[in-house]
């Protein structure tokens, strides 16, 4: 599902933000990508969404050569992946439904079907009663999960997020985590970046620890190993 | 949050594709909606939008209003021009049977329409009548009137270079003295309002331009403050086509609102001018009223300002969309 050769991302400014990453996830994986401010976490999943673009090496996606996506091809790459973000990312002028049917109007379904869709996500995330208020008027932690409903709407078979829990105490990170974790049981492939290293262990999935842009752990090579 | 997952996420992902009917009727569906939507977005700041649309409605109404004023004059001296025409003054000795032979004879020309002859003693008459200037006329010897052939020239051959290679021909005749061409006054009126039309499309050119870069400029803005929202759609996989839409649809809507405008401006203009242009007509025992725009105009005005709408949102769009990538 996610295979990365030799991988590297070096800024223009000459940064070296990855350096000769490898590492590969199966379909309906789920990963926790860990280390220092600065390691490279973001840099990471930028590469697989395609945000940016690898300097070396190669990233596949479901078989797909990431470096080989034309610029006009982007977009439909992107449809395959859920992306959460830190700071959610939400059209604050559109209410919850509308930011969560967006990516479905974006790929052109019918009505009925972003209406049916775009309220499953909804009550997946316990929203369904929000649907009509604005983000403005939610907390940080039902913002967070808008954002979650809008990544998986769309029926992605990656899941990408940047440090969803940032700034959530503690009750609620864990109730975000369990939701990407009934993603992960249908099958989706899911990949976490945090900081959150106690919570990170009691989940018990694989963790992968980036230091200074190079891979510097990986709990499923140390199980094979 | 009770996971019910697995159903609940059935729910979600299951649906087979939509059929290529539906995806059809989804995609026009979809365009009505932001041609709608993106008409809904400029009133919500009614003031800045008909700000941004009455610098096109003025800009569109000068050219259009001074081309409907030329084609209100040209139509009031195409009445003039039909009435062109040549006046033969013949030399003194000619006699009244050589007169009329030489009327027949132009009479036969194809170009030639009516002949009428007036003779010396007539052409004194009438010009006592006109002038008044009965004591000084009797104060001379001789008529000083010559006889006169009053040639009216077929309507086929009315215009100005047509007239002009008549009038040589028939001066060629060796009874005819002079040669007078009466629409001289109204062939050089005809040139001017050639140069002012033509100065109307420059202007018209220029303000069009003008109007080209009032939308862009326009739309350069409101991509800048829709930047993060442009951000969040190419994150989320939308495409170039998908984010122009809306940008393209309101430039449509300041052509067209502008194109309105400029079209209830000319009208205003003509209602205030209608009433003094009788009354000068009035003066000149002349029926002439103004004419309004007609129908092909107001088409032609609001194409025009849609065309320039459209296409200057496309320039700020393709410019400025590009620029903005997620980091
Ligand atoms: N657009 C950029 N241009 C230049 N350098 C960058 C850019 N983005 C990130 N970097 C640098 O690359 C390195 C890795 O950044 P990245 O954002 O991937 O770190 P991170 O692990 O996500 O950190 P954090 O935990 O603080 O989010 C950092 O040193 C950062 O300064
Ligand atoms: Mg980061």
């Amino acid at each position: 599902m996610i295979q990365f050769l030799q991988a590297s991302k070096r800024y223009p400014s000459g940064h070296d933000a990855l350096l000769n990453v490898n590492f590969e996830m199966q379909q309906g994986e789920m990963a926790f990508l860990t280390g220092h401010s600065g390691a490279g976490k973001s840099t990471l999943l930028k590469l697989i969404a395609l945000i940016e673009r690898t300097s070396r090496g190669q990233v596949i996606i479901n078989g797909e050569n990431t470096s080989k996506v034309k610029a006009r091809r982007i977009p439909y790459f992107r449809r395959n992946i859920g992306i959460i973000f830190q700071d959610h990312q939400l059209l604050f002028d559109r209410t919850v439904y509308d930011n969560v049917a967006l990516p479905l109007i974006i790929s052109g379904q019918p009505p009925r079907e972003i209406a049916r869709r775009t309220r499953a996500a909804l009550d997946k995330v316990g929203l369904l009663k929000r649907e009509k208020s604005y983000p403005i008027t939610l907390s940080g932690g039902e913002q967070q999960r808008v954002g979650i409903a809008r990544a998986v709407v769309n029926k992605p078979s990656l899941l990408l997020a940047d440090e969803p829990t940032g700034n959530l105490d503690p009750e609620l990170s864990w109730e975000i985590m369990q939701v990407f974790e009934q993603f992960r049981q249908v099958g989706v492939t899911v990949m976490v970046a945090s900081h959150d290293l106690d919570m990170i262990k009691k989940l018990g999935h694989r963790i992968l620890v980036l230091k200074d842009g190079q891979l510097i752990g990986d709990t499923a090579q140390a199980d094979q190993g | 949050m009770k996971p019910s997952a697995d159903q609940l996420f059935e729910d979600v992902t299951s649906r087979d594709k939509p059929g290529i009917a539906t995806s059809i009727r989804t995609y026009f569906l979809r365009h009505a909606q932001v041609f709608f939507y993106s008409l809904g977005q400029l009133w919500r700041t009614p003031f800045a939008m008909l700000m941004t649309a009455a610098v096109i409605g003025i800009a569109l109404a000068l050219p259009t209003g001074m081309h409907v004023l030329l084609s209100n004059a040209q139509q009031l001296s195409g009445g003039w021009e039909g009435a062109a025409k040549i006046s033969l003054y013949l030399k003194q000795k000619t006699t009244e049977a050589q007169a009329k032979k030489l009327a027949n004879k132009i009479h036969k020309l194809d170009e030639v329409a009516e002949v009428e002859y007036i003779s010396s003693e007539k052409g004194l008459e009438e010009f006592k009548q006109r002038t008044g200037y009965d004591t000084a006329l009797k104060a001379l010897d001789d008529n000083p009137i010559p006889a006169t052939l009053v040639v009216t020239p077929d309507l086929r051959f009315n215009n100005a270079e047509q007239l002009e290679a008549l009038a040589k021909q028939l001066g060629k005749y060796k009874q005819v003295d002079l040669v007078q061409l009466d629409s001289e006054w109204v062939q050089r009126l005809f040139a001017i309002m050639d140069i002012v039309s033509q100065g109307i499309v420059i202007l018209g050119i220029m303000l069009s331009i003008g109007v080209l870069l009032v939308v862009g400029n326009t739309i350069r803005l409101a991509i800048q403050n829709r930047r993060d929202e442009i951000v969040i759609v190419k994150l989320i996989g939308g495409t170039d086509a998908f984010i122009r839409r809306p940008f393209l649809y309101t430039g449509f809507w300041y052509g067209f609102i502008g194109g309105f405008i400029a079209i209830v401006l000319v009208f205003l203009s003509l209602y205030l001018m209608s009433g003094p242009v009788e009354d000068l007509a009035g003066l000149y025992q002349s029926q002439f009223a103004l004419h309004k725009m007609d129908f092909g105009t107001i088409i032609t005005i609001l194409v025009l300002s849609i065309g320039l709408g459209l296409s200057g949102s496309w320039i700020a769009v393709g410019r400025h969309l590009r620029e903005i990538e997620p980091r």
